[in-house]
């Protein structure tokens, strides 16, 4: 009675989930950050995938059957997401979609992993695709990717020799921050004062004081949306007058819109923007507004494309099952010319991280606005 | 004896269901289930410093937290489960201890203020002294229990473990509470004047309460980090002090069974709400807390005894207990 | 020395309305022996009141006007019959309780009800910063000093040079006597109540422009004015004031000079010692509870 051999409960379990009775919906399962500090984000990763689903279904499904997806709010609290993470297997889930902030993927991927799910995740953290999981893939690019290509643009594009680096104490602004330093290190950049801000910090005056006050050529700035708003309007507000740059965040549409006229002048690179001047992006954007009166940031894109991932290598190996589908993704290369849902030529590698082209963007007149498209790491 | 022979029986069944239950239930109701058991170990032990000793802590998540953070690096290391339940027990309450002394000297409701301080004070240093703690990384991997060659690692057999030891805790705390030395706890509820006058030392009884109340909670971290198998500082927020404390003041503070009633209140309901099916329930949950805060005012108002005492006044003539 | 002085500047100006909020907190302690958990949803309400007035087309001005009738009515006077007036003299732990249950209940109708994100907020003060001589220091801080400077000196003279203010102050410091005396006690409390609601917007004002309207907004607003007050001295007004410039001060130059990592902790480093060693708070007087 005290212990239920482990093999039993997976043959329970394979006994549920095997029967792929005929044409019942493939069950999709979302994680996502409805409420708490990641609410924006998980919202739009939520909407994201939510939008393919319909364009899925209504165009008749996947392998003939349609696509049942459900969501649940783990209210960025990884205990949460780890608990909707068994929910999901209990309730038979093909892939588990997110959750987006590292440190719930982190604490969920154990749950998916062990039920031999596939999970897709928004999370950026270097972390995710390194501990040997099988079932992990990402939507987006990780930090440990994308801190270079900021670096090479602050080298090159801004001619900085010392910058000063903001982040936040949380596992993603610590990673980031790590990495970013690296990178910087890596292209003879100095870094100057380095700043560490809190999650959900709500008075950033000394911390835009020490970035004045240490001179650097640049400040790279590496903190969640609305913080990153709220140091911007402090900059301006101090009326500190050098290039601000950042990667995704800084220049996404929820910081522009918080942090107003402030926001203009920043740069950012970005994985992926609703902004971006590509014709697939672009019905995206048009498709998403059009649904939630709203503009997507970089999270919906990830939630859609995700969402087409599933539904382009599900067809490739012609079934519903989810071992087949992650050795499926072990290197796959998904063009966007026969699918255009995935919005741009992807490439997965055998931890599960991708590698596309990305962009540089910038803030003028409170717009996101393309400045500059970057080749996919590997094409260099 | 009849009053307490059915409670007894009520005891004994509620057990029995509770261990059925779990046998058919989902793996993510027994891990909400086993979460709640965890919590409770946290309430019990703060029933003991707000109900009995009449003191405000808004501190228990950090004692909580400690509990947690101690059985993480602990486990990690290979030291076995049942020996670092003292360690993280007697942790907590040597630090109880050294936070409840200075606090409870000067003035007895500054003890509300210290705690509310301390924890904070620790959420800090979880967060930010990386090398000990993992920081905002948090550490995972934590093992779950094996003991005399039994693995404890299904959700299921964690649970049994779980509430095997919220059972032994309990009785203990029970046991505590029937000795002659806890009676003088029930004197320092029922009449702290009183009791004064007749030779019980106050402050030293109230510093008992609270530090055993800390060390219960130190207790439920260890089984915490071993349930999660993942911690980092966000569930030792002082908010959950606050609902900890909530917990035990809705449920009953100074009833036995009171933390029971609250934890499920606050922990158990609305995870249920949220994880329904049922569209009007999913209603409820986005609401729940709304109602849960006006529910809190309403029965400070109206029932300041909490939940349990609903029993009282309709049989308010009754022995006391 | 001009980095300095720059924080020093604006270190006033934050400790400044951590000032006005706790000025509230001890208000209401002293009149009513009420100590409000919930004041920092106090300040979150009438951000969002004020967002309301702006998007039905009113200048900002207008809108805080607004705001702190509806604040002086609702969280001032509902407050105190609703729930305050029903717990007084039951002892602190209810009360505190029930602030709590009022916290928990306001943040979740905003959340649940209107929004669970950040909202921008106009400033009342132009952008920019003003040089002189190698100092910067920014129109912002200077119209939040100026402004709660100008707050806290008018409500001293309210309460030192006005028929009712001294009332109030007899009710503060000895309600009973002051009953002896036949001031109407009932009434002095609810202005109390009143005020603190009207310092609330006013609080919401200044820190919303950079706090930006949200749900939880109120926690950290709500947290300092608990330690400023207690830091200061519970029982007294002058307390709250040098515990909020204080903790506004020393978070800057921490945070600057030390590691922004632990600046949240100068409060709390400050709160424990004095709690510890001078539990009457900085400025206060050591005097017997008064419930």
């Amino acid at each position: 009675m005290i212990r239920i051999p482990r093999l039993l409960a997976v043959a329970t379990l394979a006994l549920f989930a095997a029967p792929a009775l005929a044409q019942a919906p493939i069950k999709i399962v979302g994680l996502v950050e409805l409420s708490g500090t990641g609410a924006t984000s998980g919202t739009n990763f939520d909407n994201g995938v939510k939008l393919a689903v319909k364009e899925i279904n209504a165009a008749g499904g996947i392998l003939g059957r349609q696509v049942q997806y459900t969501s649940g709010d783990t209210q960025s609290n990884p205990g949460v997401a780890k608990a909707l993470a068994q929910k999901a297997i209990d309730d038979s889930a093909y892939v588990v979609m997110g959750p987006v902030f590292s440190g719930s993927i982190l604490v969920s991927m154990e749950e998916t992993r062990r039920a031999e799910v596939p999970n897709f995740t928004g999370g950026e953290a270097s972390a995710i695709t390194q501990k040997g999981n099988p079932f992990i893939f990402r939507t987006s690019f990780t930090q440990a990717s994308a801190m270079p290509k900021v670096a090479r643009y602050i080298k090159n594009g801004l001619k900085a020799k010392t910058v000063d680096v903001m982040w936040v104490n949380n596992d993603f602004g610590k990673g980031g921050r790590d990495m970013i330093v690296k990178s910087l290190e890596a292209e003879g950049i100095k870094v100057g004062a380095d700043i560490s801000t809190d999650p959900g910090q709500v008075d950033f005056s000394s911390a835009v004081l020490k970035a004045k006050q240490s001179n650097g050529d640049a400040l790279f700035v590496y903190t969640n949306e609305e913080e990153s708003a709220r140091a911007l309007r402090e900059l301006r507000k101090q009326g500190y007058a050098k290039p601000v740059v950042g990667e995704t965040t800084l220049t996404s549409q929820k910081v522009i819109e918080l942090a107003g006229e402030a926001a203009n002048g920043a740069v950012a690179h970005v994985g992926l923007s609703a902004d971006a001047p590509l014709p697939t992006i672009k019905a995206f954007d048009a498709a998403f507004q059009r649904e939630y009166k709203a503009k997507s940031d970089h999270n919906g894109l990830k939630g859609y494309s995700g969402m087409y991932f599933v539904k382009v290598i599900t067809e490739r190996i012609g079934k519903v099952d989810g071992k087949a589908f992650a050795a499926a993704m072990k290197g796959a290369k998904i063009s966007v010319k026969d699918n255009p849902g995935v919005l741009m030529d992807v490439t997965f590698d055998q931890n599960g991280d991708l590698d596309r082209e990305s962009f540089l963007s910038k803030v003028v007149n409170g717009k996101q606005v393309i400045v500059e498209t970057l080749p996919p790491l590997g094409a260099k | 004896m009849s009053a307490g022979l059915r409670r007894t029986v009520l005891l004994v069944a509620g057990l029995a269901a509770l261990v059925a239950v779990a046998a058919f239930a989902k793996r993510s109701e027994v891990y909400l289930l086993t979460l709640t058991l965890v919590y409770l170990m946290a309430t019990f032990g703060l029933n003991l410093t707000v109900g009995y000793a009449g003191q405000m802590s808004l501190g228990q998540a950090a004692f909580f937290g400690i509990g947690a953070y101690v059985a993480a690096i602990a486990l990690k290391a290979g030291i076995p489960f049942l020996a670092v339940l003292p360690i993280a027990g007697i942790a907590c309450f040597v630090v109880g201890l050294a936070l409840g002394f200075p606090a409870l000297r000067v003035q007895h409701h500054y003890l509300a203020f210290a705690t509310l301080g301390f924890n904070v004070l620790v959420f800090l240093v979880m967060r930010n002294e990386e090398k000990l703690t993992g920081g905002t990384f948090g550490i995972s991997s934590i093992p779950r229990p094996t003991i005399l060659g039994v693995s404890f690692e299904g959700h299921l057999a964690y649970f049994y473990f779980t509430l095997a030891g919220l059972v032994a805790l309990a009785a203990a705390l029970w046991w505590l509470l029937r000795s002659p030395w806890g009676r003088a706890f029930a004197a320092l509820r029922d009449n702290p004047i009183r009791a004064e006058s007749l030779g019980v030392n106050i402050t030293a009884y109230t510093l008992l309460a609270f530090a055993i109340g800390a060390a219960c909670a130190g207790v439920g971290g260890v089984y915490y980090a071993s349930l999660v198998e993942f911690i980092e500082p966000g569930p030792f927020h002082f908010s959950t002090s606050l609902m900890m404390l909530l917990a035990v003041i809705v449920g009953g503070s100074g009833r036995f069974f009171g933390p029971v009633v609250g934890t499920i209140v606050i922990i158990l309901l609305p995870e249920v709400l949220r994880s329904s099916s049922i569209e009007s329930l999913k209603f409820m949950q986005k609401w729940y807390l709304v109602f849960f805060g006006l529910a809190v005012v309403a029965l400070m108002i109206w029932l300041p005894g909490g939940i349990l005492s609903i029993a009282d006044r309709f049989r308010k003539r009754e022995a006391p207990r | 020395m001009g980095d300095f002085i720059h924080l020093l500047v604006s270190g006033t100006a934050t400790g400044a309305i951590y000032a006005l909020a706790a000025l509230g907190f001890t208000l209401l302690w002293q009149a009513a022996g009420v100590i409000n958990f919930s004041q920092g949803e106090f300040v979150m309400l009438p951000a969002f009141a004020m967002l309301f007035g702006i998007s039905f087309g009113l200048p900002l001005w207008l809108a805080f006007l607004v705001a702190c009738v509806l604040a002086a009515i609702v969280l001032g006077l509902g407050f105190k019959r609703a729930i305050a007036d029903r717990l007084m003299g039951h002892g602190v732990i209810p009360l505190v309780i029930a602030t709590l249950g009022v916290s928990i209940a306001v943040k979740s109708i905003v959340r649940a009800g209107y929004s669970a994100e950040a909202h921008p907020v106009p400033s009342p003060f132009p952008g920019g910063v003003l040089s002189i001589g190698g100092i910067n220091v920014s129109y912002a801080d200077i119209g939040t000093l100026v402004m709660a400077g100008a707050i806290v000196i008018g409500l001293q003279a309210f309460l030192n040079r006005t028929v009712t203010g001294r009332a109030m102050q007899a009710v503060a410091q000895n309600t009973e006597s002051a009953r002896v005396l036949g001031i109407d006690v009932r009434r002095m409390v609810a202005y109390v109540f009143g005020i603190n609601a009207v310092l609330a917007v006013v609080t919401a004002l200044l820190i919303a422009p950079t706090y930006l309207a949200k749900f939880d907004m109120g926690d950290s607003i709500g947290q300092k004015a608990f330690f400023a007050a207690i830091i200061g001295g519970f029982n007294q007004t002058r307390g709250a004031l040098l515990g909020g410039v204080l903790i506004g001060v020393l978070e800057n130059l921490v945070g600057f000079y030390v590691s922004p990592a632990y600046k949240e902790g100068v409060a709390l480093a400050l709160f424990l010692a004095v709690i510890l060693f001078r539990p009457e708070g900085l400025l206060g007087k050591a005097e017997e509870r008064k419930v």
